[in-house]
């Protein structure tokens, strides 16, 4: 068992690999999104309080998903960087926390958006919105110590540790709107209820947070590519690759 | 597994479990703090602040709206159906603000335990529903409460 996790930690296996996969994720994807997208925003019945402000649904809640699900991984990586000393679970800290930043940007930022006309105002103070804030600067944090750091390798096990402590604010960003009073509503969407909306309206919202799963798989593999390539060079797969690609 | 990524791991774990229990503990601590409002309970209870800028959230209660016909004035209970709380206001109020919609009042509570307003912001809920179901289900509870309301009567 433990070969074949030190298989997949081999930056020239994954790299075959992923290379293979790659398309597919990218075209399920694009299709996924569009699905979602034209679904939800042109078919998808309007809400009987909000009308149809509350389409913007179909953008926040899958952003606002896979920033916190990236993190996750993240973490998890940074474990495995930790622990085994793994410099794809590195790569893979480097190569996809530019991407939660921009999700996490793009959730506050439709939150907002939504904020102002349902409650009223474009930003509180409250748990939840403050949590989600608190997780853009973690972003912000995990890729600023990368570029501080020149040496790899310190910078993989400083990166790691950070990940892993900013981990503790994921489980309050979830819980935040049960555990204090907030103006963000509760989950809709729970483990082990149904969901507190029609299948017209949630499913299309499961669609776009698939596409945008998959999107997000192709753009971690094809930005770890690049950062095996520059960390590679020096290799013989990787001057073959690059000849081979020339001739 | 290697006896030093063993130790590793397990330094690891140790960690994060001392750190989710000092950031829990600190949570705790601040919770007061970390509330956005004071619900009507708390506030007939005395537990909040007078004469503080604070923040009441609860539900508007069905029926309570005052509206002044010469100013924007307004006044309303704010209800968690156990306690309420007047609340006066003055200013536009958001779209969605409505009898038995649920609001967050940023203001002071007076000496008399009325809350005055400064801003209010509506609060929603996590539920989702095409206008037809919402009608339909206002109907259907409607027509119950008729019954029980007929039910009564012949008691009374």
């Amino acid at each position: 068992m433990w070969q074949i996790f030190h298989k997949l930690g081999s930056p020239k296996w994954f790299f075959g690999i992923s290379t293979r996969f790659m398309p597919w994720l990218l075209v399920g994807g694009v299709l996924l999104l569009l699905a979602g997208a034209i679904w939800g925003l042109a078919f998808a019945p309007k809400d009987y309080l909000q009308g149809n402000s509350y389409r913007i649904i179909f953008i926040h809640v899958p952003a606002a998903f896979l920033a916190q699900s990236i993190y996750i991984m993240m973490a998890s990586a940074a474990i495995v960087t930790l622990v085994w000393r793994m410099k794809l679970a590195d790569m893979f800290v480097k190569a996809v926390a530019p991407v939660g930043l921009v999700l996490t940007f793009l959730a506050l930022f439709t939150g907002a958006v939504w904020g102002k006309p349902t409650w009223g105002t474009w930003w509180i103070w409250d748990a939840r919105l403050t949590s989600m804030l608190i997780l853009l600067f973690l972003y912000g944090g995990v890729i600023a110590l990368d570029r501080a750091i020149t040496d790899d390798k310190s910078a993989a096990r400083a990166v790691a540790v950070l990940v892993l402590v900013g981990v503790v604010n994921i489980p309050i960003i979830k819980y935040s709107v049960e555990w204090w009073n907030t103006l963000h509503q509760p989950a809709t969407f729970k483990l082990t209820e149904k969901p507190s909306m029609p299948a017209e309206m949630w499913v299309p919202l499961l669609l776009s947070v698939l596409g945008l799963y998959l999107v997000f798989g192709w753009l971690a593999c094809i930005r770890m590519q690049t950062e095996i390539l520059s960390r590679e060079q020096r290799t013989r797969w990787v001057k073959e690759l690059v000849m081979k690609g020339k001739s | 597994m290697h006896p030093i990524r063993k130790k590793r791991l397990t330094i690891i774990l140790f960690l994060l479990a001392g750190l989710t229990v000092a950031v829990a503990l600190t949570t705790y601590a601040l919770r007061q703090n970390i509330n956005l409002f004071y619900d009507p309970s708390q506030i007939s209870a005395g537990e909040a602040p007078s004469d503080v800028r604070i923040r009441a959230g609860g539900m508007v209660k069905e029926g309570s709206v005052v509206r002044d016909p010469d100013s924007l004035k307004v006044e309303f209970l704010v209800t968690d159906y156990s306690a309420s709380v007047p609340v006066e206001y003055v200013g536009i109020l958001p779209d969605l603000f409505a009898e038995g919609q649920g609001i967050v009042a940023m203001g002071r509570l007076n000496n008399e335990g009325r809350f005055v307003a400064d801003q209010v912001l509506a609060k929603h809920d996590e539920n989702y529903m095409p206008p037809e179901v919402s009608d339909a289900l206002e109907k259907a509870s409607k027509n119950q409460s008729k019954a029980a309301a007929d039910s009564i009567k012949p008691a009374t």
